[in-house]
């Protein structure tokens, strides 16, 4: 993605009341907020949030209810006046323009789409879908023209002439959105645009809007209160707590790195087999073979490092070619093979981003770690099940944690339990889990920090050998008339990306 | 210690004394134009032979009914009892002098609202005068009218007027400030003018209320103009009085039922005309 920035907020303040001057001289001051709702009974919306958008982002406003996600999205198009700050769209400070600037900006630059749809009832679709065109004087047959393809974009064809109330909530906000999208303006910005929408149709619509954004390439800003939602849309995140921005990274930094005890908190609760891809969780694929050299100079690098097979490369690009074993090596030195002759050729493969939500099946049928293989076939890194469980491990999560939606920040605090790193698991959601983790003791002072969502757990655990000490090290050697079978099940097919070569 | 009696009475009419003197040329003027107006309406629908006016106010009633049946029947067969009860000059009459109060009522009431909702310093002088406009008791209007204004229509409906705005600037207003944020925002995001948001969100929105303001005004107008006709207005509040002076309760009775027949039928027409 090219880094242009789109938008830029420059300390924005707000603060709602009827002496906002003197709140932000307390605020200067050092004064809390507490404080200062006590002494002048005015509240702060926003407190100070800076950020840059880049165009042609996702770029999701995320947090509690109340945080100041609504108030903050209102201040990018002034339907809510900034007390203070700068709001930079294109390099133009849209908080310094006239109200004949600030109308054509909102015309042409920038769209919005409702929590609510908000749509206009007297209206059909097409009028609505028309209203920012005609509002800017465009001729009836021009306006019905682009909004009849902003509705095919959201796919809405036949549509047109539908009384509002006639639509389901999924159909009223593809009419939300096409309003937006009629205009073509470079920005949209979604307040809650999915919350109102049932799970399913929700889903839907994040996929749409996904694929209509590698369509369209607008910058959009989204607000919403739900981590998975924002997970699953963000290319970045903002995390707002009390109407500050708490910290912003992309959905991989704020699941592994959480700045404070408030997005840890915050993120306990998600499923990260979702976001974390397999190139995240991967290892080195060292030590690997050349094709070119022989059987025993594989079986010495096998002896060096403990373990019982390897993967055979071929030439500087690292192309994968298959692996071997240590019992098939024995053999080849003895009669005098080629490394070619009696490697294992198919062996599962993943694309580097495939979620780990899928790539955890694989791993846990496959009797080899798997292999990640980018699209010139270039081995790039391996995962065995321990990394797996690591990096769903990571930054504790509880099973008694509600959803993001309602973390008890007020527990963190007290008990101390989420400061930085998270502290030792809870005894009795957990003990079971960590026996056999322990056991096992794959990369044991990640999974110390606390257990992990069972059903993962079972998953990768249940069945197949358990892992070995080595991450690297692979599952024991197969017999030897196993080679010429596919080392995936036969359910896996398809799944799988199983190449023959 | 004895309080002065203060003298509100006296000096209301010496206000009132104050401005017939000084603006009376301004009001003969008005009363000319008002005059104009009741006189036009009640000759063009009086130029209609009953018949005619009978299948038009039915058809009508039909369609404003969403293709109602029943409200047309009975609507005919109102008019056609009005008819037949030799009051149809007098209805007329009434019915025009009630609409054209109800539309003067509306011209003023309506622009009125949508200040109230707009403008928080208007609303808060603007709601006060309403209180007091609709718990004064409506005789009490009829004394400065018949001052400005002589007898007759004019004085009536200047009455009738002040009378019946208040429910058309109060749910005028009340339809303006209950359009949902989400729609004025969308007005305002989209990059509309004030006067676009007025014309294509607020005010289509607010209609079912403004709706119901507007048939409650034509309801109170046509109470108001029956009482009128103690100041003169003409029509079948005149025969109502007329029934009462002579103590002739079948006089009066068939004017009170063609006031009642045509009060159902502007309520009905009114309630369904609001899209829904
Ligand atoms: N017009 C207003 N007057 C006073 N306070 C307000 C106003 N609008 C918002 N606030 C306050 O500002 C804070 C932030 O509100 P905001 O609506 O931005 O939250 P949010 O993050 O969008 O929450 P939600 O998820 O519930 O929509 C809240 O404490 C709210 O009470
Ligand atoms: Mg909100």
């Amino acid at each position: 993605m090219n880094k242009n920035v789109k938008l830029e907020v420059r300390n924005i303040t707000k603060i709602f009341g009827k002496n906002p001057q003197k709140v932000i001289s307390l605020l200067k001051e050092g004064k809390s907020k507490s404080e200062i709702f006590e002494k002048t009974k005015q509240t702060i919306g926003l407190n100070g949030v800076n950020f840059e958008v880049y165009d042609g982002e996702i770029f999701v406003i995320m947090g509690l209810s109340g945080s100041g996600k609504s108030t903050l999205l209102r201040c990018l198009n002034r339907l809510i006046e900034p007390t203070a700050g700068e709001i930079l769209i294109d390099g133009q400070d849209i908080t310094q323009m006239s109200a004949e600037e600030l109308r054509n900006t909102r015309r042409t630059k920038l769209g919005m789409v409702f929590q609510n749809f908000a749509l206009l009832p007297h209206r059909t679709v097409l009028e609505n879908v028309a209203y920012g065109l005609e509002i800017q004087g465009i001729p009836k047959d021009e306006r019905y023209e682009k909004a009849r393809e902003a509705l095919e974009t959201v796919g809405l064809k036949g549509y047109e002439q539908s009384k509002i109330t006639q639509l389901s909530g999924g159909m009223k906000q593809r009419v939300g959105l096409a309003r937006a999208l009629a205009n073509d303006p470079d920005i949209l910005l979604m307040d809650e645009a999915f919350s109102a929408l049932d799970p399913l149709i929700r889903s839907d619509m994040q996929d749409e809007l996904l694929s209509l954004e590698d369509r369209v390439q607008k910058t959009i800003i989204f607000v919403s209160h739900d981590l998975d939602e924002a997970l699953k849309l963000g290319d970045r995140i903002a995390l707002m707590k009390d109407g500050e921005v708490v910290q912003i990274g992309t959905p991989e930094e704020i699941l592994t790195e959480p700045a404070d005890s408030y997005v840890s908190r915050f993120v306990a609760g998600v499923d990260r087999s979702k976001i974390l891809t397999a190139e995240s969780v991967m290892k080195r694929p060292e030590p690997f073979v050349s094709l070119s050299s022989g059987p025993r100079v594989a079986m010495q690098l096998m002896k060096e490092r403990g373990i019982s097979s390897i993967y055979v490369v071929e030439g500087k690009n690292r192309r994968l070619m298959g692996i071997l074993m240590i019992n098939d090596a024995l053999d080849a030195m003895k009669t005098g093979k080629s490394l070619e002759a009696v490697m294992i050729p198919v062996i599962p493969r993943v694309p580097p981003d495939m979620p780990l939500n899928e790539v955890i099946p694989l791993i846990a049928d496959s009797q080899y770690p798997l292999a990640v293989v980018n699209d010139a076939g270039k081995l790039l890194g391996i995962i065995v099940r321990g990394s797996v469980l690591g990096a769903l491990a990571i930054a504790g999560e509880t099973e008694e944690t509600g959803g993001p939606e309602a973390p008890d920040l007020e527990e963190t605090v007290r008990t101390g339990k989420n400061e930085g790193e998270a502290g030792p698991p809870d005894p009795e959601s957990s003990g079971g889990l960590n026996g056999i983790i322990d056991k096992d003791s794959i990369n044991k002072g990640i999974i110390d920090k606390g257990p992990i969502d069972k059903g993962i757990i079972d998953n990768v655990i249940g069945s197949g050998p358990a892992p070995e000490v080595e991450a690297r090290s692979v599952a024991p050697a197969p017999e030897v008339g196993a080679r010429t079978e596919a080392p995936a099940r036969p359910e896996l097919k398809g799944e799988l990306e199983v190449k023959t070569w | 210690m004895v309080i002065p009696r203060i003298p509100i009475g006296n000096t209301v009419e010496f206000a009132v004394d104050g401005i017939e003197t000084h603006f009376g040329a301004v009001l003969d003027l008005v009363s000319d134009q008002l005059d104009f107006l009741i006189s036009a309406l009640k000759d063009a629908l009086l130029f209609l032979p009953p018949e005619l006016f009978i299948v038009g106010i039915s058809l009508l009633a039909y369609f404003a009914g969403r293709r109602n049946i029943k409200l047309a029947a009975g609507t005919a067969f109102g008019f056609f009892l009005i008819e037949n009860m030799g009051l149809w000059e007098l209805s007329i009459e009434t019915l025009a002098l009630v609409l054209s109060s109800a539309f003067m009522a509306l011209l003023i009431g309506v622009p009125v609202g949508i200040l109230c909702a707009k403008n928080a310093v208007i609303y808060h002088i603007v709601k006060p005068s309403l209180d007091f406009m609709q718990t004064m008791p409506s005789f009490v209007y009829l004394i400065p009218a018949l001052i400005f204004f002589g007898l007759g229509n004019v004085p009536g409906m200047i009455a009738t007027v002040v009378f019946a705005m208040p429910p058309a600037i109060r749910l005028t207003n009340l339809g303006v400030r209950q359009v949902p944020k989400e729609l004025t925002e969308v007005a305002d995001a989209f990059g509309s003018t004030g006067w676009q948001k007025l014309a294509k969100v607020e005010l289509p929105v607010a209609l079912p209320t403004i709706m119901a303001g507007i048939n409650q005004c034509i309801m109170l107008s046509l109470s108001m103009v029956v009482i009128a006709a103690m100041i003169g207005a003409r029509g079948l509040g005149y025969q109502v009085l007329f029934g009462i002076q002579r103590i002739d309760i079948g006089l009066g009775f068939e004017a009170g039922l063609a006031i009642v027949i045509i009060a159902v039928v502007l309520d009905r027409i009114t309630q369904h005309l609001s899209p829904k």
